[in-house]
């Protein structure tokens, strides 16, 4: 197994607030690695520094043997980083397909992306009978699909998915999570974000649990899955 | 009501050039939120540079060959303005409080004002500007349509069309929708939002020159204030069609147009109303009919709610 990406002691602070406090880990090729933690723990200050939205102030980002520190957030797509953003941000006032193409803004092989739009309409096939409708009017786990689409149309080494089943039912949020499985057995990387922890450790290659910046427990994702702490935290035991 | 065919004629010449204008307030407020007030000033630079491009050609250049270049001319002066007030004024101030670009904006309005009275050969009073000869068009009876006017009506149309079609169809017209939409998220596609911020500067500023170019040609003169009141007024058709939409910047110049033709011809014919009426009033009732509609719809004749924009 290759490191795709490396992240090192990485700080991030708004103005006086540091959001992430010195956190460490890699992500391999093939893996998913999960990222779990309470509210405001700084999952979503990580996913948008190591996409370049957000400077570190401090550390060091490697992926696929590149700095990525000072890249302007324009530029980190074209490495093979792509980012679902929380909170899905789909383009409302554009149509599914347009969504789609612009997930392939910088890509030039025509053939290559209408076949990716294909793919992503096979993968989710209420998007292939909406195409020609405004992202706004689609319900929050179609939007959720879109934004998965979206991210995967610049045919990405490492995948970044913030909170995809939040706000979802438990059957969308089964699909989303059957889905990244079957991203993961065509062998894509992925760095996944998720307050479900139940769902997003069973399928997690390596996991870390985040608490007020800092990570405070990492493992494999059975090993978080039978931890005690864990179960407690996070799984709703007591 | 005889002359009523003019009366709208003389309203849609006049809204296609606020209408002009004021895509160059509506394309930056739509993309960064920004209330461009120098804008009017970049009308007016537009103008001069026009103005320019015409005395450096040689004597007796006939005007149909003259305008295109003076419209290149214009739109390079004022795309240069532009885009350099967006790099240096209102770049550094993206993450500021809201005030702090507006005061930038009418600080930069003044200083341009003040940039071409001072260093412009005999800016100081206005200054004569290549004016359409000519007769007007006899349509019928009672509907003449002057050249200057039939140039903006056949001119504006046309930009919005390209304008339309480069927005809806082309590549970095969906990057400025996405941009306008969603800008963290646009850069996560792989857009360089700061260049599509000055793209949109830039197309407004060329409009701008056209806009200016049409000024200049009906009224044969042009002057370093112009831009202050067209600029008023065009902001003031932005927000009627509702600022951030590209069409309803055009629908809300023309509305304006009209509204501000027919009061000067009708208004003093209300009884009771003579006092009222006249050229004089039409900048008022140009402000009655904005607070009118803002009253029914916030959002202007074609936004959207603050809601829908989410
Ligand atoms: N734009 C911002 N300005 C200031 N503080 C912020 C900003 N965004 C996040 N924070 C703060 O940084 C901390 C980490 O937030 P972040 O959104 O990264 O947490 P999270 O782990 O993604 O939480 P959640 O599970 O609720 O999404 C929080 O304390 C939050 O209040
Ligand atoms: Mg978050």
């Amino acid at each position: 197994m290759t490191v795709l990406m490396e992240v090192n002691d990485l700080k991030v602070a708004y103005g006086k607030i540091e959001a992430v406090k010195g956190i460490s880990f890699t992500v391999e090729t093939g893996q998913i690695v999960c990222l779990v933690g309470t509210n405001g723990a700084g999952k979503t200050t990580t996913l948008r520094t190591l996409s370049g939205l957000i400077k570190p102030r401090g550390g060091s980002i490697t992926f696929d043997g590149q700095p990525l520190g000072t890249v302007p957030a324009h530029k980190i797509v074209s490495l093979g980083l792509a980012h679902s953003p929380e909170g899905r941000h789909i383009f409302p006032r554009l149509t599914i397909a347009e969504n789609l193409q612009l997930g392939a803004f910088l890509r030039k092989d025509k053939e290559g992306i209408e076949k990716d739009v294909q793919r992503a309409y096979e993968l989710f096939p209420i998007l292939g009978e909406r195409r020609k409708q405004a992202a706004g009017t689609l319900s929050g786990g179609e939007q959720q699909m879109l934004a998965m689409g979206r991210a995967l149309m610049s045919r990405p080494k490492l995948l970044m998915l913030d909170e995809p089943s939040m706000g979802l039912s438990p059957l969308m949020m089964h699909k989303i999570m059957s889905t990244i499985a079957e991203l993961k057995a065509q062998g894509m990387t992925i760095l996944l974000v998720e307050q479900n922890a139940q769902a997003a450790l069973s399928l997690a290659d390596q996991a870390h649990v985040m608490e007020i910046g800092k990570i405070v427990l990492s493992g494999t994702g059975q090993e978080l899955l039978h931890n005690e702490d864990v179960r407690k935290a996070y799984l709703g035991e007591d | 009501m005889h002359e009523l065919p003019q009366q709208l004629a003389n309203g849609l010449a006049l809204g296609a050039l606020y209408g002009l204008i004021a895509i160059g307030y509506t394309m930056v407020y739509g993309i960064v939120q920004l209330i461009n007030f120098a804008h009017g000033e970049i009308f007016m630079i537009g103008g001069f540079g026009a103005l320019t491009t015409y005395t450096a050609l040689p004597s007796g250049t006939s005007l149909l060959v003259a305008i295109p270049l003076m419209i290149l001319g214009g739109a390079l002066a004022s795309v240069a303005v532009a885009t350099a007030a967006e790099r240096f004024a209102y770049r550094p101030l993206r993450s500021a409080p809201r005030l702090a670009p507006l005061i930038t904006a009418i600080g930069l309005s003044i200083a341009l004002q003040q940039l071409v009275w001072q260093f412009y050969p005999d800016a100081k009073k206005a200054v004569t500007f290549p004016e359409f000869t000519g007769k007007a068009f006899q349509i019928t009876d009672n509907l003449a349509i002057q050249r200057s006017d039939a140039f903006v009506l056949a001119l504006a149309p046309l930009c919005m069309l390209a304008l339309g079609v480069f927005v809806s169809k082309s590549r970095s017209g969906r990057a400025m929708q996405a941009t306008a939409q969603d800008p963290d998220t646009a850069k996560l596609m792989g857009i360089n939002t700061d260049r599509i911020i000055v793209m949109a500067f830039a197309i407004g500023a060329a409009f701008a020159a056209v806009a200016a170019v049409a000024y200049g040609v009906d009224k044969g003169q042009i002057n370093f204030e112009m831009g202050f009141i067209l600029g008023l007024k065009a902001f003031t058709a932005a927000v009627l069609g509702g600022i951030g939409n590209i069409y309803g910047a055009m629908v809300g110049g023309v509305v304006l147009g009209l509204a501000e033709a027919l009061s000067i011809a009708y208004i003093e014919e209300i009884p009771g109303m003579q006092q009222l009426g006249g050229g004089a009033w039409a900048n008022v009732w140009a402000f009655v009919l904005l607070i009118v509609v803002l009253l029914v719809r916030p959002q202007g004749l074609l936004g959207q709610r603050v809601t829908d924009r989410a």
